[in-house]
């Protein structure tokens, strides 16, 4: 079968986008200070996380909610809370 | 939100909040169900099928009204390597009656129809809400808040989900570790019915479920799942976090291999695929259990890490449908007596040990330390791959008896005697 990219994939499913409103936020410092081997760039399966002239960048619209991140990064790293109520990923298969 | 407090709050519409919320409703208590998405099953996925007896238990003859996909009859465990497959393929008659084994569900519509049993028997479904944080007056839980909101209740029950931030905010359990969770990663592929029905050899309503070993994560502790729903596949990887940060590969990449081997590809293609979703998995056991009960507040379902995964089946939605079974019995006994203490609660605990969920968790306490061995996804299936080539490949050369093809198998793999048998060992101790 044809494989899609992880942005054509994510394209097929129904997000309920909340601008204005990230629910993720890098700590730039943290992520300096604590982190080496940079795993939100690969533990990610939305690919969420890029590194951007050295910051690591959330683009947070595309987000599963799995929490992967939370776990794999530094503790204080991210600010990472699920989406206001009725945003974010609608699973409608599941 | 009203001001009045409320019997319970359970927080989170899976299958474990709305199995309790069902129960407690069906009691006579006064529960209100919040769910952050906006219908019941619309943040949720699963990686496996849904082992039904216990549902059963609670509602009987479910499969009836149920928007189940299929009932599993063929279940498959099946090793890869770069370029063979090996598989173990059970299919009995036994599972093809009512009332059946397992069966596949889509979440997004299972969870959704169990949420209106549990709104039929009385329970108030509050979706749309996200819950920021517990309500505590001391040490005891006394509510919820939700944005300017506030709900109060004689006990709230968290059920919401892997990443529980609720019993977090509790001090019921710290940080997930690494070590204890994976990440399930999942596509949903249309198929017509009767390509699905001719492909894996199913009549009528029939479905089947494999378990995947070997080369489907590129060696990294973990494995693949494939079953059939109705008009869909679902099929999936199951990741060890530690093991993926420890080797640095790209996730999505390591699913794009899984989806492309020949053995995966036979089986998905000509399919559209549909939706693509990610959640976590506790997979640490009795290890990972946090404290399960305290003053005004319980912890069902994936919240108290209830799943698992002995490499033959992967088992989440039955384990919380009997945490919820427990928990309303001990909140039903608590409203009766008016004491929500932890001492009270603590009945829940008590009610859960009785039951199947206990005991499973003990018989496969062994299950996820085994389940990382590396030489179950880098060594085993290239050996088996190779015994069974010198079973079947005839080349002009004489053939060897099967326990010659076998020694060299094991040696060319670099497989030491000593690691076998202690394999098969902890192995049939394990499982």
């Amino acid at each position: 079968m044809k494989s899609l990219s992880v942005n054509e994939k994510l394209a097929l499913n129904k997000y309920e986008l909340d601008e204005g409103h990230p629910h993720i936020v890098v700590h730039q410092a943290v992520c300096e200070a604590e982190c080496k081997i940079r795993a939100c760039l690969f533990v990610c399966p939305a690919n969420v996380y890029s590194e951007q002239e050295g910051k690591i960048v959330a683009d947070w619209a595309g987000c599963l909610e799995c929490g992967t991140c939370t776990v794999a990064c530094p503790p204080q790293a991210l600010h990472w809370e699920y989406p206001r109520g009725s945003f974010g990923i609608i699973y409608r298969q599941g | 939100m009203s001001e009045e407090k409320l019997d319970v709050i359970v927080v989170g519409a899976g299958v474990a909040g709305c199995s309790a919320a069902l129960l407690l409703a069906r009691a006579g208590l006064q529960v209100a169900l919040i769910e952050r998405g906006p219908y019941p099953g619309s943040k949720n996925l699963s990686g496996g099928v849904l082992y039904g007896r216990v549902l059963h238990q609670i509602i009987p003859d479910f499969w009836e009204q149920a928007p189940v996909e299929r009932f599993i009859t063929n279940q498959v465990v099946t090793f890869l390597t770069e370029d063979s497959s090996i598989s173990l393929d059970y299919k009995t008659e036994a599972f093809s009656q009512p009332p059946y084994n397992a069966f596949s569900v889509l979440r997004a519509k299972f969870d959704r129809w169990l949420g209106d049993q549990a709104e039929a028997a009385g329970a108030l479904l509050v979706p749309g809400i996200k819950v920021d944080r517990l309500i505590v007056d001391g040490e005891k839980v006394i509510g919820i808040a939700a944005g300017e909101e506030e709900m109060f209740a004689d006990v709230v029950i968290a059920a919401d989900g892997a990443n529980s931030f609720l019993a977090q905010q509790a001090g019921l359990r710290s940080r997930l570790p690494e070590e204890h969770v994976a990440v399930g990663i999942k596509e949903v592929i249309a198929l017509p019915q009767d390509v699905i029905e001719n492909r894996f050899r199913l009549n009528g309503n029939e479905g089947c479920a494999f378990n995947i070993v070997g080369s489907a994560t590129q060696g990294i502790a973990g494995g693949g799942f494939l079953y059939t729903n109705r008009d869909s596949i679902s099929v999936g990887l199951v990741i060890q976090l530690a093991d993926l940060i420890e080797r640095q590969i790209k996730v999505t990449e390591v699913f794009d291999h899984f989806l492309q081997h020949p053995f995966i590809d036979s089986l998905i293609k000509g399919g559209k695929m549909m939706e693509y979703g990610a959640h976590l998995v506790p997979e640490g056991g009795l290890r990972m259990m946090p404290r399960l009960f305290m003053d005004g507040m319980l912890v069902i379902g994936d919240a108290a890490g209830l799943t698992i995964n002995n490499g033959f089946w992967v088992r989440g939605m039955d384990l919380a449908i009997g945490s919820a079974i427990a928990a309303a019995e001990a909140v039903i006994r608590a409203h009766e007596s008016r004491d929500f203490s932890e001492q009270s609660l603590a009945l829940y605990h008590q009610k859960l040990s009785e039951s199947f969920v206990m005991a499973d968790l003990q018989t496969y306490a062994r299950a996820p330390h085994f389940m990382q061995n590396p030489r179950l996804f880098n060594v085993y299936p290239q050996v088996l791959r190779d015994i069974f080539l010198g079973i079947y490949e005839q080349s002009a050369r004489p053939n060897q008896h099967l326990m010659t093809i076998a020694r060299r198998a094991v040696q060319q793999n670099d497989l030491s005697l000593l690691d076998l048998l202690k394999d098969l060992w902890n192995g049939a101790r394990a499982l």
